[in-house]
């Protein structure tokens, strides 16, 4: 198990760094070319990246690296919080960029490492020097050696500085780097990048026009979070070859955690994540949820208690009601027998995967452009709409087909060849005649254009008919007459084969699309329960201390701290009481008057035997509770000591929390 | 049906007063009141809708107040109490829906404070005072008028307004100041005290009150709540505009209550029982079910975070010595108050890492234990920390010390956390490097590690601290710094009933000191007082008028102490 969900990460951050890389790619080398044209000012490219800050480290880790591969060994990554003033960040700066060269090569590193050691004065010059001194080596080294390793990095290298954050930069340190960096640049070729999380504005709010004007800027856009997201869900959810799926409701935490807290791809993952790990522990069955030769394999080796437990799932029992008597007995009793069908059910689990996965985008590419997007955007809602139930029967599909049925000519022509290829690319067996009569209704559209232009050779003519025979009584009769011919004829040709379109894919969605808790076994490969998931990762601490300072009986299950409606008794823990009392009160509590509602309040709870001779002692007592209470409250940060007044505490909520 | 009844009520009195007096009160009122909305713009308009509505219902108060001020007083003041009671007694006893009762609650000890402010005779500026009664609610002033109707009935029932007081200890308590004003209805009071103590029967006063609680009341508490829910935003800018705040003068002091230490505290508590222990057992097993689980999920990356109720101190205890016997780890007490993000980096380097020498600042320091835990795969290292929220570590630098070091793969971070705010520390960044779980832990046991060093303003600190090294600096000294200082501190004593004493003024001590042969100038009494001040014994302010003023920044009951022990040496 441990080994698989290992094996499962490793494949997601791989993609998740590969996507990254697959788009910054492209952006990298225009910026490069569009960086290299213009060298009087400081050239400059700015990426807008999104609030999403969390995702950032991993889009300029393989902006740099693809930039070191390819253009300059010069580069370096500058974080905000590394550099609080000038000195640092030039600090910063020629240690990276030291030390990357010595990265590159190793020869000369004695040199370099006793540089960076002593630290002599990080100014501009220095570095000027240095890079003097570094690509003269290069360059003879280069031509003593080959012309290929000079083609490969240019002449001169540029020095690429990545600012990773630059809201938060303060504006004086960019500014002093900007103006010093400016005035080398003819000795230094030096370009900048700056990361940006909100708006590209931020570059004039940040930096006055004499600074800003001295740099070259070039916008480009990063891909939005919500595109990383589809990618995402379509490789992982919406393959068949992660075994492991995720429920709807699942799903649909993850994607509002996404959508309404943080926009974190990351985040995103480390949900996906947690699903599995949750799975994985809680599910004793999910030994079966791999691929399906090791599936074949460990069902062999189940163990008597496993089988138990398969039959215990509600699905199989679902499935067993369904079979003949001797067959529900023979599964009840025997393993081997239920193993057979166990396999047997795996594999109609995958095979219904696979049909599912191309329905479904099928149909996404069907209700996708429809007006107002009854059905949703993107194939994610389409996918939750799926899974949550028989997506046919909501009232969504039904507007969503109505509006299908009045699709124009082009249009469906274009979408079946879209499903065509979706079938086609599909490994489904069963797809072959669905593919063949998808192409027979391109064919019968095709025909049909053809006899359109007939038809309308065939209108045209009458209406030149219609131009000879100038009187009015027969331009009136002809008129009716072609009025009715329309009325009687109600549906052409085209109409009639929209409708079988559209009713063939309605069938193969009945087909197909069925939720997957319909199905037997589902539990082994979904995972279903969001409640383990929003805990974990949306967790509400104050409602939590809310509810135990409230309601301690959802915690301590005593019945005397029952009572009805949500109130609690006067016996509850004592920091319960202190709470409530200390609710009542405005801003700042006097602690005697509140002391001394505690104690009242206490005695009542204990009783007749708190009578006059012992209440010196009670009294001693009750005023240590008080004290403990009241500073577990301080700890907890209701209260605070108010200086405004002797003996008196602030309020630090306000209203009933 | 009430409200009626209580604008009779009030239209009966007015007829008692001269038609000139009554105009005067309500040009009077609506002037102040209109001056006060142009402070606040924004709700001017209701205001004014309410002053209308009120105007009858205030004469009706003022009038009262005037007219048969000695009558009246008594009834006026135990308004609140009656009116209070009710509603709050509902809320410590029967225990209403939370959200009601508190809302209900919060009023009724509002309702007690207004009108208690204004009929108390130390305060100069009366009609200012009566103008915020209507501002502060438009229900109170009916709600009053309706109440004072009842107190008029049961003014000779002593019981039921026994029963009253006994359930609602709190605003009783509030307007008791107001009482200590009228001399004449305190000895009342007193009896009423001693009467309620004997009859403070177990089970009764929940009972009797809510049955005595009339119905009419309790729509009108509904009521109440309505309007209440509609300006709460409006009430909390009005209660945090206002630097005066309405409460009780009364002082711990004046309680004949010895304060407790930390080591008393300690013992009587030990004394009291710990309610539902079997129940918090159970809980703490329920929890303790799950530490396979945390310890699974720690292996592969995430980190946990334990909220809830009640000290999870012993559960990360439990944790430490069940699971992670074998392996390294590191606990941290966040709650302990001289913690720094440096101590705990410093025993990560030479603790775990068994490396020696300093480093220029932590993130050097971060730098280097990165580095290692980076080059040699097979360091691991679980880390324990109580309180992440403590006062020390909660500051920006600190948790992104340890957001950065949590982040390292294998270094395994468990924390705890109590604050209600705790999770504002963490912005989306550091959340990420974080990559919590979070696990709720209630556990209600009392906080008592965490507590222990919290300066609690009710348990007697640093009293014998503070006296220790008071006698442990002077006694280095000469005689006569020695009496120099006693001279202060006599002085200080003397005037320890005055709140507003701003110190000794250099030019009297000087003074005094000459008389009493200390010293014979300026300059040495200067050099002597730069030495007390060097020892951090006194503390000198200037005043509004240029003079230096003189403090012993030592609370008064360990100056005397402190005194009474010099009087034993000598």
């Amino acid at each position: 198990q441990q080994i698989q969900e290992d094996l499962n990460k490793q494949l997601f951050d791989n993609l998740v760094s590969f996507l990254r890389q697959s788009h910054s790619e492209f952006q990298e080398k225009t910026t490069e070319w569009t960086c290299r044209m213009k060298s009087r000012e400081i050239p400059t490219a700015a990426l807008v990246l999104g609030v999403n800050v969390t995702d950032h480290d991993l889009t300029f880790r393989s902006v740099s690296e693809v930039l070191q591969n390819n253009i300059t060994p010069y580069i370096a990554l500058l974080e905000a919080k590394d550099c609080p003033g000038i000195k640092n960040l030039m600090q910063k700066l020629m240690g990276q960029l030291m030390n990357c060269h010595i990265d590159v090569d190793s020869l000369e590193d004695e040199d370099y490492v006793q540089v960076s050691q002593n630290r002599i004065s990080c100014s501009m010059t220095s570095l000027i020097n240095w890079y003097e001194t570094v690509t003269k080596k290069t360059d003879s080294e280069a031509l003593s050696k080959k012309r290929t390793s000079s083609s490969r990095h240019w002449q001169s290298p540029p020095v690429v500085v990545i600012f990773k954050d630059m809201e938060s930069f303060t504006t004086k340190v960019l500014q002093d780097f900007i103006v010093i960096s400016s005035q080398h640049i003819r000795e230094l070729p030096l370009v900048l990048i700056f990361g940006i999380a909100t708006s590209p504005m931020i570059i004039h709010n940040l930096l006055p026009h004499s600074v800003s004007s001295l740099l070259c800027i070039e916008l480009f856009q990063s891909l939005s979070c919500k595109e990383h997201l589809s990618t995402i869900i379509d490789k992982l959810l919406l393959t068949t070859q992660f075994p492991f799926k995720l429920g709807e409701k699942v799903l649909q935490v993850l994607i509002n955690i996404f959508l309404y807290h943080d926009f974190s791809v990351q985040n995103f993952i480390k949900g996906f994540q947690l699903c599995i790990v949750e799975h994985f522990y809680s599910q004793p069955l999910s030994v079966l949820c791999c691929q399906l030769v090791d599936a074949k394999k460990r069902i062999n080796y189940l163990s008597h208690d496993q089988c138990e437990n398969i039959r215990r799932l509600p699905s199989f029992r679902r499935y067993v009601e369904g079979q003949v008597s001797e067959k529900q007995i023979a599964l009840l009793t025997e393993d081997g027998c239920l193993k057979e069908v166990t396999l047997k059910l795996l594999e109609d689990l995958n095979v219904y995967h696979e049909n599912y996965v191309s329905v479904l985008r099928c149909l996404h590419v069907f209700t996708s452009s429809l007006p107002k997007y009854p059905l949703g955007k993107q194939i994610r809602e389409l996918h939750c709409a799926c899974l949550e139930n028989r997506v046919w029967e909501t009232e969504e599909y039904e507007s969503s087909i109505q509006l299908a049925r009045m699709l124009n000519k082009s249009d469906l022509v274009t979408m079946l060849q879209q499903c065509v290829e979706i079938f086609v690319s599909s490994s489904g067996k069963e797809f072959d005649k669905t593919v063949e009569k998808l192409k027979d209704f391109l064919t019968q559209f095709q025909k049909l254009e053809a006899e359109a232009f007939q038809e309308q050779d065939v209108s045209v003519s009458s209406q030149k008919e219609l131009q000879k025979k100038t009187d009015l009584y027969h331009l009136q009769k002809t008129l009716l007459e072609l009025k009715e011919s329309r009325r009687s004829k109600k549906l052409t040709k085209f109409e009639m084969l929209r409708f079988e379109v559209v009713d063939y894919i309605d069938s193969l969605v009945r087909n197909y699309l069925v939720p997957a808790d319909h199905k037997t076994l589902h539990e082994i490969v979904y995972f279903n329960t969001a409640s383990v998931l929003r805990e974990h990762l949306n967790a509400a601490p104050r409602i939590a201390l809310h509810t135990a300072l409230n309601n301690p009986y959802c915690y301590l299950k005593n019945q005397a701290l029952k009572s009805g409606g949500g109130s609690i008794s006067n016996k509850a823990p004592d920091i319960c009481i202190v709470y409530k009392l200390h609710l009542e009160c405005g801003r700042l509590i006097n602690l005697v008057d509140w002391l001394e509602a505690f104690s009242t309040v206490v005695m009542a709870a204990e009783g007749p035997n708190a009578d006059a001779p012992s209440s010196d002692q009670v009294d001693d007592i009750i005023h240590a509770r008080f004290i403990r209470a009241v500073s577990e409250l301080e700890l907890l940060g209701f209260i605070k000591p108010s200086k405004q007044k002797t003996d008196h505490v602030a309020r630090l909520t306000w209203g009933g929390c | 049906m009430s409200q009626p009844e209580g604008k009779g009520g009030g239209a009966l009195e007015v007829k008692f007063v001269p038609d000139e007096e009554v105009l005067k009160h309500i040009t009077d009122d609506a002037g102040i009141k209109v001056r006060k909305d142009k402070t606040q713009l924004t709700v001017s308009v209701k205001r004014f809708v309410k002053k209308l509505e009120n105007i009858s219902d205030d004469e009706a108060q003022e009038i009262l107040e005037e007219k048969n001020y000695v009558v009246a007083l008594g009834i006026c003041a135990q308004d609140p109490v009656g009116n209070g009671s009710s509603v709050s007694g509902g809320e410590v006893y029967s225990f209403q829906t939370p959200k009601r009762s508190s809302k209900m609650a919060e009023l009724a000890s509002e309702l007690a404070q207004t009108p208690g402010q204004s009929v108390a005779p130390d305060h100069s500026e009366c009609p200012e005072k009566t103008a915020k009664t209507p501002q502060s609610n438009k229900r109170s002033s009916s709600n009053k008028a309706q109440q004072r109707s009842k107190n008029k009935e049961f003014v000779s029932t002593t019981p039921y307004r026994l029963r009253k007081r006994l359930a609602a200890p709190d605003p009783y308590v509030e307007s008791e100041s107001e009482y200590s004003a009228s001399c004449s209805e305190e000895e009342d009071e007193e009896d009423q005290k001693e009467v309620s103590t004997v009859l403070s029967g177990p089970k009764t006063p929940p009972k009797t009150n809510a049955a005595s609680t009339p119905l009419p009341r309790n729509t009108l508490a509904k009521k109440v709540k309505e309007d209440k829910m509609s300006n709460l935003v409006e009430e909390y800018f009005e209660a945090h505009s206002s630097s005066k705040v309405l409460t009780s003068d009364r002082t711990l002091q004046k309680l004949q209550k010895r304060r407790l230490n930390q080591q008393t505290l300690h013992d009587l508590l030990k004394k009291a029982p710990l309610a539902y222990a079997a129940e918090i057992k159970e809980l703490n097993q329920q929890h303790e079910s799950l530490f396979s689980k945390w310890m699974l999920q720690l292996h592969l990356g995430f980190n946990i975070v334990l909220y809830g109720l009640g000290s999870k101190r012993d559960l990360l205890e439990k944790f430490r010595t069940s699971v992670l016997k074998d392996s390294v780890h590191l606990v941290v007490n966040g709650y302990f108050p001289s913690i720094t993000v440096r101590s705990i980096l410093n025993s990560i380097t030479e603790e775990v890492l068994n490396h020696i020498g300093t480093f220029r600042s932590p993130l050097d320091q971060l730098e280097f234990i990165i580095k290692r835990f980076k080059e040699d795969s097979s360091l691991q290292l679980y880390v324990l920390i109580h309180n992440l929220d403590s006062q020390m570590l909660r500051g920006e630098r600190s948790q992104r010390i340890l957001a950065q070091l949590s982040s390292l793969p294998s270094i395994y971070l468990i924390a705890s956390i109590d604050h209600i705010n705790a999770p504002l520390m963490w912005d989306q960044a550091k959340l990420s490097l974080y990559n919590w779980l979070w696990y709720e832990t209630t556990t209600f046991s009392p906080y008592v590690e965490e507590t222990s060093y919290e300066n609690s303003f009710l348990v007697q600190q640093s009293g014998s601290l503070a006296l220790s090294s008071l006698t442990h600096v002077l006694r280095s000294l000469t005689l006569n710094a020695r009496g120099i200082f006693r001279l202060l501190a006599q002085y200080q004593l003397e005037n320890k009933d005055n709140p507003s004493y701003p110190g000794l003024s250099f030019q009297d001590f000087y003074q005094q000191c000459r008389e009493a042969f200390l010293v014979n100038s300026d300059l040495t009494l200067r050099a002597q007082l730069t030495e007390f001040r060097d020892h951090k014994l006194i503390r000198t302010k200037r005043g509004a008028d240029g003079v230096e003023y003189l403090l012993i920044p030592v609370d008064d009951s360990t100056l005397t102490d402190f005194l009474e022990k010099e009087d034993e040496d000598v």
